[in-house]
């Protein structure tokens, strides 16, 4: 009777009412909270990532039982993990003796990183494996832990590659690297620490290029006209300067 | 009586709800001796020291299940190269420098250098925004996770992701992702692209801490990350990247 006397419109209000508080118990109440809390399921999904299985030990697990650790700790290979070359070894940690990881000998494994490719930051060591003692694998002659040139490069090319190819083809092909460079001896055995010097004065250059010097085939510029601010190597690259 | 009996059962009930209740907070802040609180990782990639090898790519993949085929990456390494008539060609190294189908000649490089790639880890990821079931969220940590159960596999936040760093997951059909290596590094670990790259391209660690790799790399380094003009503020950041980059 209550109900009986409500206006129609009152009456639909308070069904779109009834509705949505019956909703409300629903996704408060009655559903399981799993579906509903957000934090739940952010939790449940952290719990689900955290126990995901660890393949890779980490090179620390390596040091305690295998010798050849110490020894790569002191060559070029030293900030390499071992899990670089010998792939994932979480297993191998844990069984030892029955699970070992790989032994990469292939000549195509070394390349994966040795290879020569114009895109890789130079001074990084890379070969040509086509040219370079192809029927050899590359662990005859170099020990993987402690990796070293077999001799002490005499030739500049040995590093500088790219440097030397470009010089061939230029006007300078007839001059030693150390007729501009000074390359002290320990630049061989520690490359980056000891640098070779380079000419820092014009009149390096003049030497051959000045209107007074005695070299009659080098071009000649009148030094003192021809771009007096700068050194020479600032314009023109002396590994292939530009012939006009 | 009766009433002395109500209020009895009425405060144990109370009681016993509040422990419940106060366990169960604590059980959603905290996860197995681990605290996300005290960590937000982030992670440096210099440029100029990547050879391009794939290790990464090819560890991530073993570490965390990715599909091995060469469409699925959660990392992956990109090589540029800008020719001198000014023209820029991007390949993916897949794994295998050799695979790159275009050759080019030293003499048409003006230069050339690899990128690698992964989830930005944004602080404010579009991915996020998009997903409208909620099933990828910001852990405290900083980290973008997917809920592999929630996820209904609809791509939108493969979509959303201005960085191409997300791929539906083939088997699962739901969004994967890059997660740091989640299980790693909430043991204490690195990533297992961090673990293995052989030139240390890759530095991770928290953002905050000022004395750690991470924190070095951005004392010493020009920093830049992809694409800041979207407002994503992604935290892998890089040095030595080149504006060609995109």
């Amino acid at each position: 009777m209550f109900l009986q006397k409500m206006p129609d419109a009152l009456k639909r209000v308070l069904a779109v009412f009834v509705l949505v508080a019956a909703a409300a118990v629903l996704v408060r109440v009655v559903l399981p909270a799993s579906l509903t809390d957000s934090r739940l399921h952010i939790k449940s999904t952290v719990e689900r990532e955290m126990a995901h299985p660890v393949r890779y030990a980490g090179s620390e697990a390596c040091a305690d039982c295998h010798e050849e650790y110490k020894v790569k700790q002191g060559g070029y290979h030293k900030n390499l993990s071992c899990e670089t070359c010998h792939g994932a070894a979480k297993e191998h940690s844990e069984n030892p003796s029955e699970l070992k990881p790989k032994l990469p000998r292939m000549r195509e494994f070394c390349a994966g990183c040795h290879t020569y490719n114009p895109s890789r930051p130079s001074g990084f060591p890379q070969v040509n494996p086509a040219a370079h003692n192809p029927l050899k694998v590359c662990v005859e002659c170099h020990n993987p832990h402690d990796p070293k040139p077999t001799r002490t490069p005499q030739e500049c090319s040995a590093c500088h590659a790219e440097i030397a190819r470009t010089k061939e083809l230029s006007p300078h092909a007839q001059l030693e690297c150390t007729n501009c460079h000074t390359v002290p001896q320990e630049h061989k055995l520690a490359p980056r620490s000891v640098r070779a010097g380079i000419p820092s004065e014009r009149s390096f250059c003049g030497k051959c290029h000045s209107k007074d010097s005695g070299r009659k085939e080098a071009p000649k510029v009148d030094f003192l006209t021809h771009g007096e601010k700068y050194l020479c190597w600032q314009c023109h690259y002396p590994h292939m300067p530009e012939v006009q | 009586m009766e009433r002395r009996r109500f209020l009895s059962k009425f405060m144990s009930i109370a009681a016993s709800a509040t422990v419940v209740s106060g366990f169960f907070k604590r059980a959603v802040a905290r996860t197995d001796g681990y605290d996300p609180k005290g960590h937000y990782y982030g992670m440096g990639i210099q440029i100029d020291k990547c050879i391009g090898c794939g290790k990464c790519v090819e560890a991530c993949k073993e570490e965390n299940n990715v599909p091995k085929e060469p469409f699925f990456f959660r990392t992956w390494v990109e090589r540029y190269v800008i020719k001198k008539d000014g023209e820029t060609s991007v390949q993916n190294t897949d794994m295998r420098i050799e695979r790159s189908n275009e050759v080019f000649t030293e003499r048409d490089i003006l230069r050339s250098f690899f990128v690698p790639k992964l989830c930005n880890q944004c602080d404010n990821p579009p991915c996020v925004q998009v997903c409208p079931v909620g099933a990828t969220f910001k852990t405290e940590d900083g980290v973008i996770l997917v809920d592999d159960e929630r996820c209904v596999g609809c791509r939108y936040c493969i979509q959303a992701c201005p960085y191409g760093a997300r791929y539906l997951h083939p088997e699962r059909e739901t969004a994967d992702k890059c997660t740091f290596c989640y299980h790693r590094i909430t043991k204490g670990m690195l990533p297992a692209c961090v673990e293995v790259c052989p030139s240390q391209a890759r530095i991770f660690g928290d953002v905050k801490s000022s004395a750690s790799p991470l924190g070095r790399f951005k004392r010493m380094n020009k920093l830049h990350v992809l694409k800041p003009s979207l407002n994503t503020e992604p935290k892998v950041s890089y040095s030595g990247l080149d504006g060609e980059v995109r």
